[in-house]
């Protein structure tokens, strides 16, 4: 049962970094416009080098 | 935006209406047209392009693009773009702040909700798998220390509402909702805190917030969608004005700060900011949007001009008498306000539902506390059968039921140009059987069309004359030639007589083309004076909108009556209802009448859309059982509708019926379904037998189902 002590914390540290990563996205404004997202997958603009 | 802008300069009313100060750190640009990827490229490469531009980022969901920069000036980004081939506009900079705000703190309590119902259900997994004793204790204690704090962060929309329902004495589905929640969460604690082996019922607490907190949140953004776009089309029209102070200077000022007694210039093509008197200049006026009469009438110093009206030909000098509020636009205001206050009564299908659902859940739940309580003597066991039901009952899949399928319909209808301004449109939509469109600017474009068929050379040397005035019918005239091939005949010293017409010269010959009683023809129409032998006159009719034909008949063919109320005289409207059809013809309309005739026919039962784009028809739009304004018409019409046709093309309004049917009948669907997994889980529940994980799966269930039957194509 002592394996518990190490899995437990881990368990609830995943879910832990799953739910900041979401509210990093929330505040970056991600969900912000889903159509157009789902268009720039297409743009060719930032193909060879990422927006700055 | 208060004052005379520097952008704009003196009198220059050409530039766009928002008037912002170069400085501004954002724009917001509205881009009705773009639909795809190579637009949002496009556009953001022209924007970048331009001197100044930090930052351009198009959100096609909204149709806009936000613009951060310094020193920038709307005007020059709005020509950027158009030379880009892209339409654009400025929408009001306040917009900018109150973007979203709502809708991201509803999301959050739903990702929160989501990712700590998962890790309390890993928790339970292994208890329901067997774990026991100490381990299941401790679980229960973690369980706690995750779902408490969780439920009440991601729980408070719910329990705003019910507190605020409960304080005026009604039950509202957020009660059941709130009180299933909470005392979930409170016994289970209670339960973990005294390391007793009864259920837990955290993970069941916050599947439900998790589940009801997507359906509210699919509501809200359906509305909010609307709702940006129907503020976007209000902030497009900021009404200016432009005042003449004591020395005789120009200022643009807002419409809204006009003042009795002020005096108002106006140019050509101009909307009349205020009521007034004309005290200089001779014009024709455009009365259509407040009488739907299609003819322009002719003003000079003296006559009383309306708000809402458009100057035709002239410019004018207009002495204010009444403005803001107090406007001809009030008496129709009244009107439009009364008949908000009945639709308002119109309860949707959700809260009908709600309505009957709410005291039953609470009945249940308190029969089947008493009962345990009496039967076993044992109160936890007793509370422990009580929140099943409760939990059970709680309507996860009746929250979605509705809002999935109407952002499935608005989204469609989105697509297809026509906006859905109202949450329960749908619903009234589809128990339209009588359909009453206004005339003039809704079945005809508003605009003239030369009939008949004249001669090439008269035409061609009217068109010569018309080619520089604004009036309708010279760009019929100048239309009507273009459409034949006619070339222009050069003509010299050319001038406007405002309210009377065009006078040039050719070759010594004095032409005259205008109003007939200044050219000394008979009849209605513009005259043309050839100085030689006698005037010929040009007779015109209004331009029928291109698929109004289509529109009718598609209606028709669903079974749907079809009315035409105008303001306009009995010849144009039997000449426009002829043509398109239409065997109910109501004209010589006043405002009133419409709305009579609309309180008429639905105190006989009918059920009405009325579609209309003008002034006069804000009555009857408000009053009808349902409402379409067009996109070109007046804010006020706009806002009195509950669907925006954007696109202006009529025959969506046939697929908008056919589409609200369908919606409505899946909503039906869902709700049945719902109910139809109640009446499996309820005696369950009731009987005891009810555990955590078996209200888990029904929730999910239920849940899943509804939305897959939402998406679930609507053809």
């Amino acid at each position: 049962m002592n394996v518990l002590v190490i899995l437990i914390p881990a368990s609830l540290g995943l879910g832990l970094i799953g739910l900041l990563g979401f509210v990093w996205t929330m505040r970056a404004s991600q969900y912000d416009d889903a159509e157009g997202d789902r268009h720039r997958i297409l743009d060719t603009r930032y193909d060879d080098a990422p927006k700055k | 935006m208060t004052a005379a802008c520097p952008a704009c300069g003196g009198a220059d009313l050409a530039a766009p209406a928002a008037g912002s100060s170069g400085a501004s750190a954002g724009i917001l640009l509205h881009l009705p047209d773009i639909s795809c990827a190579a637009c949002i490229a496009s556009v953001e490469t022209a924007l970048a392009g331009i001197p100044g531009v930090r930052e351009a980022r198009v959100n096609l969901s909204h149709k806009q693009a936000l613009v951060q920069g310094v020193g920038l000036v709307p005007d020059t980004l709005v020509e950027g773009l158009a030379a880009a081939g892209h339409r654009a506009q400025p929408l009001d900079d306040g917009m900018l702040a109150r973007q979203g705000d709502e809708m991201r703190g509803l999301l959050m309590r739903t990702g929160v909700a989501g990712f700590a119902m998962m890790n309390v259900m890993l928790l339970s997994v292994a208890v329901w798998s067997g774990a026991a004793d100490t381990t299941e204790r401790l679980f229960h204690l973690i369980s706690a220390a995750i779902a408490l704090p969780a439920v009440a962060f991601s729980g408070r929309p719910f329990f705003a509402s019910a507190l605020s329902a409960l304080r005026r004495g009604r039950l509202n589905m957020d009660v059941p909702i709130s009180l299933a929640i909470t005392l979930a969460a409170l016994v289970s604690l209670v339960g973990a805190l005294q390391g007793s082996d009864r259920h837990s019922w955290f993970d069941a607490a916050l599947a439900l917030t998790f589940f009801l907190l997507i359906g509210r949140t699919l509501d809200h953004a359906g509305r909010r969608a609307a709702r940006s776009a129907a503020a976007e089309l209000a902030a497009l029209n900021v009404p200016q004005a432009v005042r003449l102070d004591a020395a005789g200077r120009n200022h643009v000022v807002r419409a809204d700060s006009l003042a009795e007694g002020d005096l108002i210039l106006l140019r050509p093509g101009d909307r009349l900011p205020a009521d007034g008197i004309v005290t200089e200049g001779r014009s024709d006026i455009d009365r259509s949007a407040l009488t739907g009469e299609s003819a322009p009438a002719a003003v000079a110093g003296g006559d009383e001009v309306a708000a809402g009206e458009v100057n035709l030909s002239g410019p004018l000098t207009v002495r204010v008498t009444r403005a803001g509020r107090d406007t001809a636009l009030n008496r129709l205001a009244e009107l439009v306000a009364t008949a908000e206050m009945q639709r308002s009564r119109f309860a949707g299908l959700a809260d009908r539902a709600a309505r009957a659902y709410a005291p039953l859940v609470h009945l249940l739940g308190l029969g089947a506390f008493v009962a345990w309580w009496y039967v076993s003597g044992d109160v936890w066991r007793a509370t422990d059968v009580a929140i099943a039901v409760l939990v059970i009952t709680c309507p996860c899949a009746l929250g979605l039921a509705v809002p999935a399928v109407s952002v499935v319909a608005t989204g469609r209808l989105f697509r297809n140009g026509l906006l859905v301004k109202s949450r329960t449109a749908l619903e009234r939509l589809s128990e339209i059987d009588l359909v009453a469109f206004d005339k003039t600017g809704t079945l005809t474009t508003g605009a003239a069309e030369l009939s008949g068929d004249p001669d090439g050379t008269a035409l061609a040397l009217a068109a010569s004359l018309a080619a520089g005035s604004a009036h309708p019918y010279s760009r019929a005239l100048v239309a009507a030639a273009e459409a034949r091939g006619l070339s222009t005949i050069p003509v010299t010293d050319l001038t406007e007589r405002p309210g009377l017409g065009m006078e040039a010269r050719l070759g010594g010959r004095r032409i005259r083309l205008g109003r007939p009683s200044w050219i000394g023809a008979g009849g209605d129409g513009v005259a043309l004076d050839t100085g030689e032998g006698a005037p010929i006159l040009f007779t015109f009719r209004e331009e029928i909108r291109p698929d109004a034909a289509e529109a009718i008949a598609a209606l028709k063919r669903a079974g749907i009556d079809v009315a035409l109320l105008s303001g306009d005289t009995a010849a144009p409207c039997n000449r426009v209802a002829g043509t398109l059809g239409i065997e109910q013809v109501e004209s010589a309309m006043s405002p009133e009448d419409k709305a009579d005739w609309i309180r008429n026919r639905t105190r006989d039962g009918r059920k009405i859309l009325m579609v209309g784009d003008g002034l006069n028809d804000t009555g009857a739009l408000s009053l009808a059982h349902a409402s379409v304004a067009l996109g070109s018409g007046l804010d006020a019409a706009r806002s009195a509708a509950d669907v925006v046709l954007l696109s202006g093309r009529l025959a969506r309004i046939a697929d908008l019926l056919v589409i609200s049917r369908k919606g409505v009948g899946r909503m039906r669907q869902n709700i049945w379904l719902s109910f139809g997994y109640n009446a499996i889980a309820v005696p369950v529940a009731l009987a005891g037998l009810a555990t955590p994980f078996l209200a888990a799966l029904a929730m999910s269930l239920s849940s899943v189902t509804v939305s897959l039957n939402a998406m679930r194509g609507m053809k």
